[in-house]
């Protein structure tokens, strides 16, 4: 998939309003051309050029509802949040996933639903999305290693989906599994990770109206580099937490193992929520470095729970965050 | 016996050796100012620093071997070159991290580098490079004589936490510093070999020579002990 972006004719731009891809790809077109010395006062009207077509017109999600979700915050480029990825699954680099994923088959594809619930079973995809309330949302997306970006998620409430399979009350706990494949995924011939990649919430989290499950980004179906055809994203945690290509879902009584927090106890929690007062062993995470951003421009501060503090603190009021990272 | 880029049959390629170093800052900057480093630019250029810190580190401690097994003198005139562009590139490397990555917070700095001991273990090998590059001119090398040789035996230790602050910083995938370990290894081996074998065969008859008498390095760059 390429986006191409065509320039149709100028627009006023309201600093409200959200840009769009092209746009900012635009943006960022005539920063390269124009030099360095590009001023924040210029980069308004530098927005005006590029317009969106393929953005606006080729949608692959049409009648999308655009929530107020992180409604006018600004985002990352298409371009930067689709070559800047970690999924070793298909490389360790931060450019092997847009390099290497095409290998990917995202269609058809099955879901497992095992474990304390009700409807178990194997789904095809298809019908899953066929139930869900399809939607966008603006989620800022706070990577461990201390890089972030914001991006229109397109997909559904996670917790609406799991209602649906009718988890018991024995599930105190959601697993996720991602593919494994070493044909599809070759970065799994290596034994980097303990594949498949494994992670979860506990259900409270899971069923937590902010998480949300992905098919797609700026309005397009799911990129195979970001986790198609569908991922989780849970916007108050780390990135690693949001777990790609999921195959496997099960319900389940005990905390389950997480493939980070098997790898290095001590520096990957169970939880993963975004905390700039608890660093990790080996860097801060007081600040993070927004993708996009120019080498000279510096970092900016990270809030707690990623700044979705006032949704989601209460689901920890009674834990100690730096025990519990 | 000086050593002069004009001696008679000896041909300098000095120049070609520093504008080789330098292609890599260069190529980067280049990047740099044209928007090229992808979406995290800050990063790359602080890993690309360090990564061809190291590469020169271990391309100068492939000098001494290399001059044994060719038997041949010159690729000495290089060494004092490529251990300043490594000491060059630590710098930046630094300066990258204190610029581009902390913005000067001073104590965001210092507690990185007392917490962490991979920054720790940088920092202190900026020290050693920085003891070593301030000791490398030729009047250093006369004033402090024996000892000029012991403090520049550094650089073994150098190169070694140089690749442990490269290992310490992975995440799972250990393939690229594996790779520098090997090629470090194979540069210290060959060292101990000779070191602890003075009567084993040698790779030529001019390298026995060389190793046999003691080396004259004023002849050839004006690096090592001249006593």
């Amino acid at each position: 998939m390429s986006i191409i972006i065509k320039s149709v004719g100028p627009r006023d731009i309201k600093p409200s309003e959200i840009t769009t891809e092209a746009d900012y790809s635009g943006r960022r077109e005539f920063i390269k051309k124009s030099g360095l010395l590009v001023g924040g006062a210029l980069a308004g009207s530098l927005a005006v050029p590029a317009q969106a077509s393929s953005a606006e017109g080729g949608k692959d999600f049409p009648g999308l509802i655009k929530t107020e979700y992180g409604k006018g915050r600004e985002l990352t480029s298409y371009e930067d949040a689709t070559s800047y990825n970690n999924f070793y699954e298909f490389g360790t680099d931060k450019e092997d996933p847009a390099r290497y994923a095409s290998s990917l088959k995202p269609k058809p594809w099955s879901v497992v639903v095992e474990g304390e619930a009700n409807k178990t079973g194997t789904y095809n995809l298809e019908d899953i999305l066929q139930k869900a309330q399809m939607e966008e949302r603006i989620y800022h997306f706070r990577c461990v290693e201390a890089w972030s970006m914001t991006v229109p998620w397109v997909g559904f409430s996670l917790g609406e989906m799991l209602k649906r399979f009718e988890p018991t009350a024995k599930a105190k706990f959601v697993e996720f599994e991602t593919l494994y494949d070493p044909d599809q995924m070759p970065g799994q011939k290596r034994k980097i990770l303990d594949w498949p990649y494994r992670d979860g919430l506990r259900i409270d989290e899971a069923m937590h109206p902010l998480a949300f499950m992905a098919t797609g980004i700026y309005g397009h179906t799911m990129p195979n580099q970001n986790g198609a055809p569908i991922r989780l994203i849970v916007p108050w945690k780390y990135g690693f937490k949001n777990i790609k290509s999921i195959v496997k879902i099960r319900f389940s009584e005990k905390m389950p193992p997480s493939t980070w927090n098997t790898l290095a106890p001590n520096e990957y929690g169970f939880y993963a929520n975004v905390n700039p007062q608890v660093d990790h062993p080996r860097w801060s995470q007081a600040s993070e470095r927004k993708l996009g951003a120019n080498f000279w421009e510096p970092r900016v501060k990270t809030e707690m729970f990623n700044g979705y503090a006032d949704q989601v603190a209460g689901l920890y009021s009674d834990m100690d965050l730096s025990r519990y990272f | 016996m000086q050593f002069s880029l004009s001696r008679p049959g000896v041909r300098s390629f000095k120049p070609v050796v520093f504008m080789l170093c330098l292609f890599p800052f260069g190529l980067l900057m280049a990047d740099a100012f044209s928007n090229q480093l992808g979406a995290n630019p800050t990063k790359v250029i602080v890993r690309t620093l360090g990564d061809w810190a190291i590469y020169l580190l271990l391309i100068g401690l492939a000098i001494s071997p290399a001059r044994k097994l060719l038997g041949k003198p010159w690729p000495i005139r290089y060494r004092r070159m490529i251990g300043l562009f490594a000491f060059f590139y630590v710098c930046m490397h630094f300066l990258a991290y204190i610029w581009f990555d902390q913005y000067f917070d001073i104590s965001e700095i210092t507690k990185d580098i007392v917490k962490r001991p991979f920054i720790t273990i940088g920092f202190v090998n900026f020290l050693m490079l920085l003891a070593l590059a301030a000791t490398s001119n030729k009047r250093m090398i006369k004033r402090l004589k024996k000892n000029w040789l012991r403090l520049h035996k550094l650089v073994y230790p150098v190169s070694m936490l140089a690749l442990l602050h490269f290992f310490m910083m992975i995440k799972a995938d250990y393939f690229r510093p594996t790779v520098l370990l090997i090629v470090l290894s194979l540069l210290l081996g060959y060292r101990l070999i000779v070191a602890f074998r003075p009567g084993s065969k040698r790779p030529s008859s001019q390298a026995r020579k060389l190793l046999a008498h003691r080396w004259k390095p004023a002849r050839y760059g004006g690096l090592g002990n001249t006593d």
